[in-house]
C-alpha cells in the first residue's frame, strides 16, 4: 500500500519508516520493488523508485523501527499529517499515542484479501486509533499446546515454538516439551542432545519416537485428561515408516542441487506445495529436515528462530505438525497451507492495496486543506452493501472511556500476594496497554523504570522489583492501590486500581489478571484454513489485523446496516440515510437508535 | 475463460511471487490468469492503473493500444511515463508504457499494438479474452462492444473513464458463469448482461430514482462529445453553457427531472478536461483489476453492470443498468 500511496502527489516534504527488507513474495504488489532488490530496505528503495518519476520532491527514507527512540513526539510535530501503512497492532498503537501527543492528524488503513478500510483520526474531534477496542491475536493455554491439541493450528504452535524451538533455537530458553524418557534412567539425560558423532538418522529417528510415541504414551498414562476425549495414536516410526526403518535416508537419494538452498522436498522429489502427505511422507519429511538441518546448516542450530521465509524450517514444521495432527486425529494440511498458519501469513493482491491507497491520499489531501466535515472513515466491501462496494461513514467523536485519549481511570483484578511485579508489566502494562518503555508508579514511588540511562543502582533496583510480588514492593500494592503508569515517549499516562483476588480460571483467564474498564478487546481466531480468514499476529507484508477484526467491525457496520434495512428507502419521516436528493451524496449513519450514544463528528 | 486448465503445476518461481494471491484466489484460478490475453486501448491514469494491476496478477499477456504521442500533460496521472523528455519524446503512450510495464512482472508477456480502436474487428479481436476501452469516442466503443459479442470466442468488454475526481467503469460480460462461495460451498452461477448499447438506450424514467447521477451525467457528456465531432475529454469549461442545454434536452426527452443531473456535477466534469486525478486513477483502475481477473478466473461475483466514484462523497457505487424494453 505505502508503495502506491507516495507517487501521486507532489508533497513538499515526506518522510518514510521501514524497518522492512524487501522479500519475493512482496513483489506482486509492492511495485516499487524488483527482484534485483530482494534483500534491500524497503524504505530506501521506495525512495529511489519513487524520485525517479517525481524527482523533484523531497524525501527522506529510515530503515528502522517506528518505535525506536528518536521518532519522538518533537519529531511527529513536524509533519501536517501522517499516513500508517504499518502490518501490526503494537506500532499502530505506538504510533497512535506519538499522533494523539504531538496533535498531528493520523490517516490509519489495512488490508487483507479484498477487504480494506481507511480511517481518519484527528485529536479531539475524532476516535482516536484506539478508541475502538482491537483485537489482539489469540493466545492458547499451554496444555491445549502440550497436551490436548483439537486444532490443526495447534499441532503447528506446538512444532513450531516446542519441537523446532528446542531443536534449533536458544537451548536457554524455558520450553515445556519433555525431554526426559524412561530409558535414560538415573541420570535424567536430555533426549534432545545428540551424543558427539551420533548417527543423525539414529539421533533423528530418536527424537521422532520420543515426541510422537513416548511422549504420547506418558500422556495417555494419565485418564483423567481423556475421559472426554479422543485418545491420541502414538506413532513410532517403525510403525510410520516400515521398510525404511533401517535405510539410510542417504545423499544417494538426493535430487537436489548442491548449490540450492537445502530442501527436504526437492530432496525427496516431492515438487506440489498444496498437495497433502500422508502419514508416511510426512514422516520422511521430517527426518529428511531433520537431517539437513545438521548437514548443511549446523552452525545456526542454537540460534535459529522459525521463519516463514525459512524453506526448510517451515517443511519441518510442517511435517511435525502433521504428524501430530494425525495422531490426534485432526486433519492433515498441506505445505502451503500449514505456512500460511505457522507464518500468520495474512493475503495479499495489487487491487485492493491500490483501492486503498488512493483512498487515503484522498484523506490526506482533506487534511491538509483542512477540510474535517469532509473526514470519512472508508471502507472497501468484497460483496456490495446498497449497492456500495467503497462505503464511507462519518468518523466518531472521541470515546470518552478511551483511555489513551480520554484519561480514563483502569481496573485491574490481580492475586496481589503472588504475582510479581515483572508479570503484571509484561502481560499488562507492555501488551495489553502497548506501553513500549513503561514507568510505574505507586504514589510517589517509582517502582520501575524502563529505557535507556539508568544509573547501574537504579537499574539494579528496578531488576530487583521487578521480581518481588506486588505486595511486597517498597510501596506495597494491595486491593485499592491505585498505580500511575507512564511511557514518556509515547506521552501516554494511566491510573490502574487495583483489586485484589485470589482466584483466577486457568482456561478463561489465563493471564491470571484481569484489566477492565476499557472497551474490552475481542479475541480473534486464527483459523486452519489457510485461505480463509487470516490470522492473529502479523506478517511483514503490511496487513492488518484490523480488517481481520471482522467481528469487530462487521458488528458495528451490521448493527448500522441492519436497522436501516427496515427502513423503506422512500419513507420522509426520520430518515436513517440522507436521502440522495442532496448534492452532497453522504451517507449518514446518525439516528440509528444502537449509535445514539455515540455523537456524530458535527 | 480459454478452455479447460491442465494440471500442470506452478513453477516455483511464480508459487514464490504469487503466493500471497494465490492465498486470496487458489492455484486454479492463477493458472487461469497466466493463459489470459489483454488489450487495453487508450494509455492514461486509470489504465495504466489497471495495467499494473494485471501484469503484477501475472496475466498471460497484455496489448496496449495508443498511437498518440507521449506530452506533459501526461505525466500528471501516468507514472509509467519517466519524466524524461529524452526517453518519452516523439514516442507513443503505448510504446513508452509498455517498456515501463515489462519491469513489473517479467512473466508477462507486455507488447505494443499499433492502430485505432475504431477499427478493431474480427480476427484481430479474437486474439483477447479481455478488451478495455477508454477514451475513444462512444461509436467506437459500441462498434468493439458488438464486435465482441458477434464473436463466436467469449470475450468480455470494458469501458473505463476518469474525468477529474470522478469515474465511470462500464461491464459486458455477456453470459458470464461463475462460482461464488455460499457459507464456503461452492455455488454456481450465471449472470447475463446487456450490450453498452442496451445500457445506454434504456429510457432514463424507467431507471430508479437512486441511480447515481454519475450515470446520467456521463451520457449527457457523450451525447456532447459525439454531437460536437470532439474527440473524447476535449472538453472545458467554456462548453458549460452548451451541455447545459444539452442537459435540459435530453432530461426533457426522457422525462427525468434535471435536478437528478446537477449542474455543480456537470460543471466539475467539464473543467477536468483531460485530467485525472491519481488517486481517483488509483481506485478506478484497482476496481478494474478486480473485475477483468474475476472475469479470467470464474470466480467471485462480478460488478453488474456500472461502477462510479466520486471522491466528494467518497461512495463506490454499483448500478445495474438494464436495457431500454420495460422489464
Amino acid at each position: 500500500m505505502s508503495c502506491q500511496m507516495v507517487y501521486p502527489r507532489n508533497f513538499t516534504f515526506s518522510l518514510q519508516i521501514d524497518l522492512d527488507t524487501i522479500e519475493v513474495s512482496n513483489l506482486n504488489r509492492q511495485f516499487l520493488f524488483r527482484k534485483c532488490h530482494v534483500g534491500q530496505s524497503k524504505a530506501h528503495v521506495a525512495r529511489d523508485a519513487v524520485l525517479k518519476f517525481r524527482p523533484n520532491i523531497n524525501i527522506t527514507s529510515y530503515h528502522a523501527n517506528v518505535k525506536d527512540a528518536q521518532f519522538n513526539v518533537e519529531f511527529f510535530k513536524q509533519f501536517n499529517v501522517v499516513l500508517n501503512g504499518l502490518d501490526n497492532l503494537d506500532a499502530r498503537r505506538h504510533v497512535n499515542r506519538l499522533c494523539l501527543a504531538a496533535e498531528v492528524p493520523l490517516v490509519e488503513s489495512g488490508t487483507t484479501g479484498f477487504l480494506g478500510q481507511v480511517t481518519v483520526h484527528v485529536k479531539g474531534k475524532t476516535e482516536c486509533y484506539e478508541c475502538q477496542p482491537k483485537p489482539v491475536p489469540k493466545s492458547y493455554p499451554v496444555c491445549t499446546i502440550t497436551s490436548t491439541p483439537s486444532k490443526f493450528v495447534h499441532c503447528i504452535v506446538w512444532a513450531k515454538d516446542l519441537l523446532f524451538a528446542k531443536l534449533f533455537g536458544d537451548k536457554n530458553q524455558d520450553n515445556d516439551l519433555n525431554v526426559h524418557s524412561s530409558e535414560s534412567g538415573a541420570s535424567k539425560s536430555n533426549v534432545f542432545e545428540r551424543s558427539k558423532d551420533e548417527d543423525l538418522d539414529q539421533y533423528a529417528r530418536r527424537i521422532y519416537d520420543h515426541v510422537f510415541g513416548y511422549n504420547i504414551e506418558l500422556a495417555l498414562e494419565n485418564e483423567e485428561t481423556w475421559k472426554n476425549r479422543r485418545r491420541p495414536n502414538p506413532v513410532y516410526i517403525r510403525d510410520a515408516l516400515p521398510e525404511e526403518d533401517s535405510r539410510q535416508n542417504g545423499s544417494s537419494h538426493d535430487c537436489s542441487n548442491e548449490q540450492e538452498e537445502p530442501s527436504a522436498m526437492v530432496s525427496l522429489g516431492f515438487r506440489n506445495p498444496q498437495e497433502i502427505w500422508n502419514l508416511a511422507d510426512n514422516s520422511r519429511v521430517l527426518l529428511k529436515a531433520l537431517r539437513l538441518f545438521f548437514e548443511k546448516r549446523e552452525k545456526e542450530i542454537g540460534n535459529l528462530i522459525f521463519d516463514k521465509d525459512d524453506q526448510l524450517a517451515v517443511e519441518f514444521v510442517t511435517a511435525a505438525a502433521n504428524i501430530r495432527a494425525s495422531s490426534f486425529g485432526i486433519p492433515l494440511h498441506s505445505l502451503f497451507e500449514a505456512k500460511g498458519v505457522a507464518g500468520n501469513i495474512v493475503h495479499a493482491v495489487a487491487t485492493t492495496n491500490a483501492i486503498i491507497a488512493g483512498l487515503i491520499v484522498i484523506e490526506a489531501i482533506k487534511v491538509l486543506q483542512g477540510d474535517y466535515k469532509k473526514y470519512r472513515m472508508t471502507y472497501c466491501l468484497e460483496h456490495p452493501s446498497r449497492k456500495m462496494l467503497l462505503m464511507p461513514v462519518e468518523p466518531f467523536e472521541p470515546n470518552k472511556s478511551c483511555y489513551v485519549c480520554s484519561e480514563t481511570p483502569l481496573l485491574l483484578d490481580v492475586n496481589t500476594k503472588t504475582t510479581k511485579l515483572r508479570e503484571v508489566i509484561d502481560k499488562i502494562i507492555k501488551s495489553k496497554l502497548g506501553m513500549n518503555l513503561p514507568l510505574v508508579m505507586i504514589g510517589h514511588t517509582l517502582v520501575f523504570e524502563d529505557g535507556d540511562g539508568l544509573e547501574e543502582d537504579e537499574a539494579a533496583n528496578y531488576a530487583l522489583n521487578l521480581e518481588k510480588v506486588l505486595a511486597e514492593l517498597p510501596a506495597p500494592v494491595i486491593n485499592g492501590t491505585k498505580l500511575t503508569v507512564e511511557d514518556f515517549q509515547q506521552e501516554l499516562s494511566c491510573s490502574i486500581n487495583i483489586k485484589h483476588r485470589e482466584e483466577f480460571d486457568e482456561e478463561k483467564e489465563p493471564d491470571g489478571m484481569v484489566l477492565s474498564g476499557w472497551s474490552a478487546p475481542v479475541e480473534k481466531q486464527v483459523t486452519s484454513n489457510g485461505g480463509a480468514s487470516s490470522s492473529g499476529a502479523p506478517d511483514t507484508d503490511g496487513n492488518p489485523e484490523d480488517i481481520s477484526t471482522k467481528p469487530g467491525m462487521k458488528r458495528k457496520l451490521d448493527e448500522v446496516l441492519d436497522s436501516k434495512e427496515k427502513f423503506d428507502a422512500s419513507s420522509t419521516s426520520s430518515a436513517q440515510v440522507v436521502d440522495d436528493d442532496d448534492d452532497d451524496d453522504m451517507v449518514m449513519l446518525d439516528e440509528d437508535p444502537k449509535l445514539a450514544k455515540k455523537k456524530r463528528l458535527q | 475463460m480459454g478452455g479447460g486448465v491442465p494440471e500442470e503445476l506452478l513453477t516455483a518461481q511464480e508459487t514464490a511471487l504469487y503466493d500471497r494471491q494465490i492465498r486470496v484466489w487458489g492455484v486454479d484460478a492463477q493458472k487461469r490468469l497466466s493463459k489470459a490475453h489483454v488489450l487495453v486501448c487508450g494509455v492514461n491514469g486509470a489504465t495504466i492503473e489497471l495495467c499494473k494491476n494485471i501484469v503484477l496478477a501475472g496475466v498471460g499477456s497484455l496489448s496496449l493500444m495508443d498511437d498518440h504521442v507521449v506530452t506533459e500533460d501526461d505525466l500528471n496521472a501516468n507514472f509509467l511515463i519517466p519524466p524524461d523528455e529524452s526517453i518519452y519524446s516523439s514516442r507513443s503512450r503505448a510504446e513508452v508504457c509498455c517498456e515501463s510495464l515489462k519491469d513489473f512482472n517479467p512473466m508477462v508477456r507486455v507488447s505494443v499494438e499499433k492502430g485505432d480502436p475504431s477499427l478493431i474487428d474480427g480476427e484481430f479481436l479474437d486474439k483477447f479474452d479481455i478488451i478495455v476501452l477508454s477514451r475513444t469516442s462512444m461509436k467506437t466503443k459500441l462498434f468493439v462492444n458488438d464486435n465482441c459479442r458477434k464473436s463466436s470466442k467469449h470475450i468480455a468488454f470494458y469501458a473505463i473513464e476518469c474525468k477529474g475526481s470522478c469515474g465511470e467503469i462500464f461491464v459486458d460480460l455477456q453470459k458470464h458463469s461463475y462460482v461464488q462461495k455460499n457459507a464456503g460451498e461452492p455455488e454456481p452461477k450465471e449472470l447475463s448482461y446487456h450490450s453498452l448499447q442496451e445500457a445506454i438506450s434504456v429510457p432514463w424514467k424507467n431507471l430508479p430514482r437512486k441511480t447515481a447521477k454519475l450515470y446520467f451525467a456521463m451520457r449527457v457528456l457523450e451525447n456532447y462529445e459525439s454531437s460536437q465531432g470532439h474527440g473524447a475529454c476535449e472538453i472545458s469549461l467554456s462548453d458549460l453553457p452548451a451541455v447545459l442545454a444539452l442537459r435540459k434536452n435530453m432530461c426533457y426527452e426522457m422525462s427525468l427531472n434535471e435536478s437528478q443531473i446537477p449542474t455543480a456535477l456537470l460543471e466539475r466534469l467539464v473543467a477536468a478536461g483531460k485530467k485525472e486525478h491519481p488517486p481517483v486513477c488509483a481506485i478506478l483502475g484497482g476496481i478494474l483489476g478486480q473485475e477483468v481477473i474475476k472475469s479470467i478466473s470464474g470466480k467471485g461475483d462480478p460488478i453488474k453492470n456500472f461502477f462510479y466514484f466520486d471522491d466528494t462523497d467518497g461512495k463506490g457505487v454499483m448500478e445495474d443498468i438494464p436495457g431500454p424494453s420495460t422489464n
